[in-house]
């Protein structure tokens, strides 16, 4: 276990570096100039942009931006973007908005997304069942946007239910419909990943044997089959949140929350590379943390996949 | 000829393909979608037979006086907001969204099973290098390389958008390819072959890959489907097809800024997607379910 543990920390810090370098590479390929862009419809004196340039060591070759970058990182310090603004600051005022559409999202796959497929699981080939298949196969055929002008225009415009757009009403009721959108999608993996992992163990022999042993119906489902269908559920979901926690560009989009998909994307239109530069390390470190979670959640739920 | 007839039989029962074959031929959704999948791909063959049923086939002969105005005779599903005929643009729109799914699948598919087959079968320090590769790949934020992609292919046609969703479409691909040729490396008749001292190659285009790639290629059944939709949602977000190209992911992204004044606008290439993507997956899923019986249910 240690050794594997070792081994993992070790790919992990190099597909981090792969992946920060990958990103350097890409905003410095970003095609425009951010610098001749900040003077406005003014243009700037050829000084001030050779100054503007040193200053963020544009004019140095890429390795050596890079590594310049990654010390800072060590330490602890984003940098600022082309305006003097602290990175960190700006993505600080981000980020909540994003944590709390992605753990909203996140309840409710959990809550319907298990529910439904267990009802499904445990009532395997019922109509139960096929309307939860039916449903799953239905959303994913719709692209999100399309999905989330319609709820917009349904239960904000039609219906009054909720607000429309922005985050003025607070949590949860800002959140709610946006949440609901962004959790669809996922909520339909779930569910099936849950049947199908339900009707697996209920088909399996030792549930068989416990049936045969006489044990209740509560305790063989409520104990080993619900435990031993929790893996892949529960792995799926911890990749889930992690994605979810990435930001979602379309649903903040559309719905006007400020998170960090938002800013992501705005950024990369400006070429604001600091900016973007600092998102995608957070992006990268939430995905590397997830995948070492999801290794320690697999052995520790089932000991087979322990490694040595 | 009885012996003909059971030859015959055993050879099905020994062949995968055949039993796979035998599972889909009796199953009713295996054959509704596959029946709304050629009428489509007829229609993105020859968007000019079916195009001019009600008047004009021309999906760019637009009358901007009738902007966004509901269905009336000649235009059974009404006009777009530059007054064209959206009964026409959803026929010719067909085209360009099946290509995009399937020249996309394809090259990530390509791309999997080289890298997939390479991880798998040779193992080792090859299989962690690859597979950290993969890892990269997923790791990578999608709109920053799906721009830095767009911009350095120059143009904005339905291969460079193939190309750019195939980037990001080929690592969960690839795991599959590894996963199922590692299962079937260590089979008997592939230990044969190795024995019969035939070059690694033909190992593994004869013996290897046709008994792993089975459930590989339902799986890229539904990535198709997820690629039209992908590429609806990349044109949403302003980085797919522009005009004058036709597309059902550039309407519905024209259509959603004024939906609640023109809804048909939306509903009616929405349907033709979903038709689409509805078709793929059930397809995929029927087409999984009989390639592994074990996860049927």
């Amino acid at each position: 276990m240690l050794r594997f543990t070792i081994r993992r920390v070790i790919e992990l810090v190099l597909v981090f570096f792969g992946v920060t370098f990958a990103i350097y590479a890409a905003v410095w390929a970003l095609p425009g100039d951010p610098i001749s862009s900040l003077g406005g419809d003014q243009p700037l004196s050829p000084q001030v942009v050779e100054r503007i340039r040193e200053l963020y060591h544009l004019n140095d070759p890429l390795w050596s931006q890079y590594f310049r970058y990654i010390g800072n990182l060590l330490t602890g310090d984003l940098g600022v973007d082309f305006r003097g603004r602290s990175v960190a600051e700006r993505l600080a005022t981000r980020w909540p908005v994003t944590i709390r559409l992605a753990v909203t999202a996140w309840i409710i796959q959990v809550v319907i997304g298990v529910g439904l497929g267990l009802l499904a699981g445990l009532r395997k080939n019922t109509w139960i069942d096929r309307g939860v298949l039916i449903m799953t196969i239905l959303v994913a055929s719709v692209p999100i946007f399309v999905m989330a002008v319609t709820a917009q225009l349904v239960f904000g415009v039609k219906l009054s239910l909720v607000p429309i757009a922005g985050v003025n009403d607070g949590w949860p009721l800002s959140y709610l419909l946006p949440a609901t959108v962004l959790a669809i999608y996922g909520l339909a993996a779930v569910a099936r990943l849950t049947r199908g992992s339900v009707v697996d163990t209920m088909s399996s022999d030792f549930v068989r044997a416990l049936w045969a042993k006489g044990l209740t119906r509560r305790r063989v489902i409520g104990i080993h089959v619900l435990r031993n269908s929790s893996i892949p559920v529960l792995t799926y979901l911890a990749i889930d949140l992690g994605a979810l926690l990435g930001g979602a560009v379309v649903t903040e989009g559309i719905f006007n929350l400020p998170g960090v998909g938002q800013l992501l994307f705005e950024s990369i239109r400006v070429h604001e590379g600091p900016t973007v530069v600092g998102i995608a390390t957070a992006l990268i470190l939430i995905f590397l943390l997830t995948s070492v979670v999801v290794d320690l959640l697999n052995s520790l739920l089932d000991p087979r996949i322990r490694h040595d | 000829m009885t012996d003909q007839v059971l030859a015959q039989a055993v050879e099905e029962d020994t062949l995968g393909g055949r039993g796979v074959w035998a599972t889909v031929r009796k199953r009713v959704l295996f054959w509704v979608p596959l029946a709304v999948l050629a009428v489509l791909v007829l229609l993105a063959a020859f968007p000019g037979w079916v195009g001019g049923w009600f008047g004009s086939d021309d999906p760019r002969a637009c009358d901007l006086s009738a902007s966004a105005r509901p269905s009336s005779p000649g235009h059974p599903f009404g006009q777009d907001l530059q007054g064209c005929d959206v009964y026409t643009n959803v026929v010719h729109g067909a085209r360009a969204s099946l290509a995009v799914g399937l020249f996309c699948t394809l090259i990530a598919l390509v791309i999997a099973v080289l890298i997939g087959t390479l991880a798998g079968y040779v193992g080792g320090w090859t299989d962690s290098v690859l597979a950290r590769l993969t890892d990269v790949f997923l790791g990578f934020p999608f709109l920053l390389g799906a721009i830095v992609a767009l911009n350095s292919l120059g143009d904005r046609s339905v291969l460079s958008i193939s190309l750019v969703l195939a980037l990001f479409s080929w690592p969960t691909l690839a795991r599959m390819v590894r996963t199922t040729v590692r299962a079937t490396r260590d089979a008997e008749y592939v230990q044969a072959a190795k024995a019969m001292g035939f070059p690694t190659l033909r190992i593994l285009t004869h013996y290897v890959l046709p008994n792993a790639i089975g459930p590989v290629l339902a799986v890229a059944t539904l990535t198709v489907g997820g690629v039209i939709v992908a590429e609806s949602t990349l044109t949403f977000l302003g980085l797919g097809l522009r005009p004058p190209s036709i597309s059902w992911g550039l309407q519905l992204a024209t259509a959603q800024s004024r939906f609640q004044q023109a809804p048909h606008t939306l509903i009616y290439p929405g349907i033709f997607l979903a038709a689409t993507v509805l078709s793929l997956i059930t397809l995929g899923d029927v087409l999984r379910d009989a390639v592994n019986p074990k996860g049927r249910s």
